[in-house]
């Protein structure tokens, strides 16, 4: 790999389509430095949920709130989702047709919607149980944390929708490629946090 | 209005939130000063529309300003706004002062509840709306010419950042007139914030507007740091680029950082109040030193957010004002390297009397102390620049000197106030609140004027009047001194902030003396609106068009002053630090390239706009539980997006030929300017063509 391939970080079309791979450097950057600015909410938010963990106010405590089966279900499902964009990103960078695409951004939508209902289902249950943000420091630090997460995934289904449309209409020039590279990290980067959520909030309530 | 469908549309407005119905019903001189201020509101609101309707500039205006993504324009508009900020919050810090100054064992004529909101939006203002969009504005304009670049990396975020800072201003504007502000200080603590105590809808204008700003000031860094990662022109590597320009990446990279855990505050207690969630509440488990660890975490590293910018602008004027190359160049840029880095070490100081352990306090006040080591290296290379060069005492250069004298003395009482046990003597009094002052009046708002006085010539073509500046400085100078001073004794006397009134008879002729300097300070911005007015009716007389008239040593001054919007016809190529100096030197700074080529420039797009004025309108939306309007106009800023996601066509092309044409006329003034040499720069005789002496 030369230097030119590596300058910036995500898929690299250098090999493949370098004026897109030069125009993508700037464009590529500022999204690591988004995401990273993104990253200082979700880190914060993490902290807030640490120290409010004891503020349960004889409220539903961890133990109580979270069932771990759920959301290991919706662990999997957007690790998966993951995996499925990355093959749409390979495809994009060898060329492949549009149907093989769209499919693979279709799997990766469906099931990114599959997670957000799931977890809809997850919230409502615990609000059916009582634990309801306003009743505990512990619960709303969990319903700031954890539904800021789903709010990304939303955002990332509908930009997906997004996409997904505007590859047949612009076919794959610069910009829909540069999108779609940004896209895609956006898209791993709420596995990362997801994965984060799920040791820290959920693993971490089944020890209590 | 308490049934029907009047809550539906207008939510939880009443006629009474109109400061001129309360005035109206309760003619007191208090409501009356409060009506007054609404009414400069509307009316300054009013004449503004009326005269550029009267004169048919709004064509113009859009097609030329408000919609532009050049980055010169952007940042001029950002100024014009802080100045307009400015305005209204010393306008609110002078009333302040009449009331401390009256109400010593007397009523005074601001009552508790307005002072409170006076000293809130005060504060909020100068920090988000003034002193941010001035150094953003200054930012903007500078940075990409330095760099030798054509604008910045995402020009239509840029102005998105710009409108949206537009729109949470516009927002502050709207609290005079529509409800009320909050009367919890710029830093909004809870509990005093919730619901439960405030429940009006002051705090809830106070969320929004920060919490728009922030957002916006996030995006700005974001962009300034790729710009001077991914386009600085070939040969201008990091160790070569003017130190204003390692102060706009060390702020930006500040703002994406330092920003966030404002945004999250905000968005916390925003929860807090329209949910119910209990995160800083008194009852259920909340917890405010969480709030306060948050802000501050935010609240630090905003200092250096807002002073690092006038660092790098003084390291300028005082390097071109000297006829020196800076000294000391790497230790500045270690310097602020360190500053930015320990700014992020001590956010535990602003509240050390809040309960943690003496150890901790111990541990944070030594950081504190430690950042003084390398701003004192900063002060001693500005002083060894100016050893033995050939120093002119310009308008700019004179805030330099100011600062330099007047920031060494706030340091000291930050020293002091660093000590977690002297911290607890003087803390929340106005002791404080005159070393804060003392450290942003010169470290952001000097800096900021030297920086508008140097580079004004630049951006508009001709320079400012000398006399008038002088007199704006000799203001802003022995107005400080007397305004904040005696705040130093007071405070150490043990007298509050944010009070009302005083029942220390001893106090009387501090106050007095403070109230002078605020009122010389109001006279200052009016000597600097003076001398904007005189500038602009003797512009043909100082027009600088070859656009060097300082000599100066950067890239920005090799082009024609004000720049055309491709900024270089040709992307320049530099080998050394002070590219454009040397080049006069070596005879090539003004080339005449052999060909042009056609340039691209962002097209105008009515996002930014769009975006902000959506913005506002959610946020109004929600301050007065207007749910309709928020929904629609968050539906609004998602469609826009969207939309402009499908716009292919977002490039102008300025064609080879007119290029050419401007160049030409560029090069041709070069040839028929006199050059002068550094005697007459403030003379009429200065056309921006400097006398190249070896």
């Amino acid at each position: 790999m030369s230097a030119g391939d590596m300058r910036h970080a995500g898929i690299n079309l250098g090999t493949t389509d370098q004026e897109t791979h030069d125009q993508a450097e700037p464009d590529i950057f500022g999204f690591w430095i988004f995401l990273m600015s993104d990253a200082v909410i979700f880190a914060l938010l993490f902290a807030v949920y640490g120290t409010m963990l004891g503020a349960t106010v004889g409220g539903p405590t961890a133990a109580s709130a979270y069932k771990i089966g759920p959301t290991f279900a919706e662990t999997v499902i957007l690790l998966t989702s993951s995996f499925t964009f990355g093959l749409g990103s390979i495809a994009m960078k060898h060329g492949a047709s549009n149907r093989v695409l769209l499919g693979w951004f279709a799997a990766t939508l469906a099931l990114g919607l599959a997670f957000l209902g799931l977890e809809l289902h997850d919230f409502a249950t615990m609000i059916g149980d009582g634990a309801v943000p306003t009743r505990s420091g512990f619960l709303s630090s969990f319903f700031a944390l954890v539904p800021l997460h789903g709010v990304h995934v939303l955002a990332g289904c509908l930009w997906l929708i997004v996409m997904m449309v505007q590859v047949p209409i612009f076919g794959r020039d610069a910009r829909v490629k540069i999108n779609l590279l940004r896209l895609g990290l956006f898209w791993h980067f709420l596995d990362i946090v997801w994965i984060a959520i799920f040791s820290v909030v959920y693993l971490q309530g089944l020890i209590r | 209005m308490t049934d029907g469908i009047w809550p539906a549309l207008l939510g939880r407005f009443t006629w009474n939130a109109l400061a001129f119905v309360r005035a109206w019903q309760n003619p007191t001189v208090n409501e009356i000063i409060g009506a007054g201020a609404a009414m400069m509101v509307v009316l300054g609101a009013a004449s503004v529309i009326t005269l550029i309707t009267v004169t048919g500039k709004w064509g113009y205006l859009w097609r030329e300003w408000l919609t532009s993504l050049d980055h010169k324009k952007i940042g001029v508009m950002y100024v014009v706004l802080a100045f307009v900020m400015l305005a209204r919050a010393l306008a609110e810090a002078v009333l302040m002062r009449m009331q401390q100054a009256a109400a010593v064992n007397a009523p005074g004529f601001v009552e508790p509840d307005h002072f409170a909101q006076l000293f809130s939006t005060h504060g909020s203002i100068m920090i988000f709306f003034m002193a941010m969009p001035f150094l953003t504005g200054i930012i903007n304009y500078v940075t990409p010419l330095q760099i030798g670049a054509r604008d910045v990396a995402f020009p239509l975020l840029n102005s998105i950042s710009l409108w949206l800072t537009g729109g949470a201003a516009g927002l502050m504007m709207v609290s005079l007139v529509i409800g009320r502000f909050s009367t919890g200080g710029w830093t909004g603590y809870p509990p005093y914030t919730e619901l439960a105590f405030s429940p009006d809808v002051g705090p809830d204008y106070w969320i929004s507007a920060v919490t728009l700003g922030s957002i916006a000031s996030t995006l700005s860094g974001l962009n300034f740091a790729v710009t001077i990662y991914k386009l600085r022109c070939p040969g201008m590597t990091l160790m070569r680029m003017p130190l204003f320009c390692w102060t706009t990446l060390c702020t930006s990279i500040l703002m994406i950082f330092a920003m966030p855990p404002l945004t999250v505050a905000t968005a916390l207690l925003a929860l807090d109040r329209y949910l119910g969630f209990h995160f800083f509440t008194n009852d259920l488990g909340g917890n405010m030193m969480n709030y306060a660890n948050l802000f501050w975490l935010f609240g630090h590293p905003e200092v250096y957010i807002l002073i690092l910018p006038a660092f790098g602008a003084y390291s300028e004027v005082v390097s071109t004002f000297s006829s020196k190359e800076l000294y000391g160049y790497t230790s500045l840029v270690l310097a602020t390297m360190a500053i930015a880095v320990l700014s992020f070490t001590v956010w535990v100081h602003h509240f050390f009397a809040m309960g943690q352990s003496a150890n901790l306090n111990a541990v944070f006040g030594i950081a504190t102390m430690t950042i003084g080591v390398p701003t004192g290296v900063k002060i001693y290379d500005w002083i060894w620049t100016m050893f033995r060069g050939e120093v002119r005492f310009t308008v700019p250069m004179l805030y330099s000197l100011a600062f330099m004298m007047t920031f060494v003395l706030g340091g000291f009482t930050g020293i002091l106030l660093a000590f977690p046990p002297l911290d607890y003597l003087v803390h929340n009094t106005l002791f404080l609140v005159a070393h804060f002052h003392n450290m942003l009046i010169p470290g952001l708002l000097y800096g900021m004027l030297a920086a508008t006085h140097y580079w004004f010539p630049k951006a508009f073509g001709f320079r400012l009047n000398e006399k008038w500046g002088r007199i704006a400085f000799g203001c802003w100078v022995f107005g400080f001194y007397l305004a904040f001073m005696p705040l130093y004794v007071l405070g150490a006397g043990g007298a509050a902030r944010r009070s009302q009134a005083f029942f220390e008879p001893a106090f009387r002729p501090w106050l007095y003396v403070a109230g002078v300097g605020a009122l010389i300070l109001l006279a200052a911005l009016t000597a600097l609106f003076v001398q904007l007015w005189v500038s602009i009716r003797e512009r043909d007389a100082n027009r600088v068009f070859a656009g060097d008239p300082w000599d100066g040593r950067g890239l920005e001054w090799s082009t024609s002053a004000p720049p055309p919007e491709y900024n270089y016809a040709v992307i320049p190529v530099v080998d050394g630090r002070d590219p454009f100096y040397d080049g006069k030197r070596d005879g090539d700074g003004y080339a005449v390239p052999a060909g042009y080529e056609d340039i691209a420039v962002p097209r105008n797009s009515m996002v930014g706009p769009a975006t902000g004025i959506l913005g506002a309108g959610l946020a109004f939306g929600l301050v007065w539980y207007i749910w309709w309007l928020a929904v629609l106009c968050l539906a609004g800023i998602v469609a826009t997006v969207i939309a402009r996601s499908f716009i292919r066509d977002v490039e102008r092309i300025v064609p080879a030929a007119d290029v050419a044409r401007i160049e030409d006329r560029w090069h041709h003034a070069i040839a028929a300017a006199r050059p002068i040499s550094r005697h007459h720069e403030t003379t009429p005789a200065n056309q921006g063509l400097a006398e190249v002496t070896a």
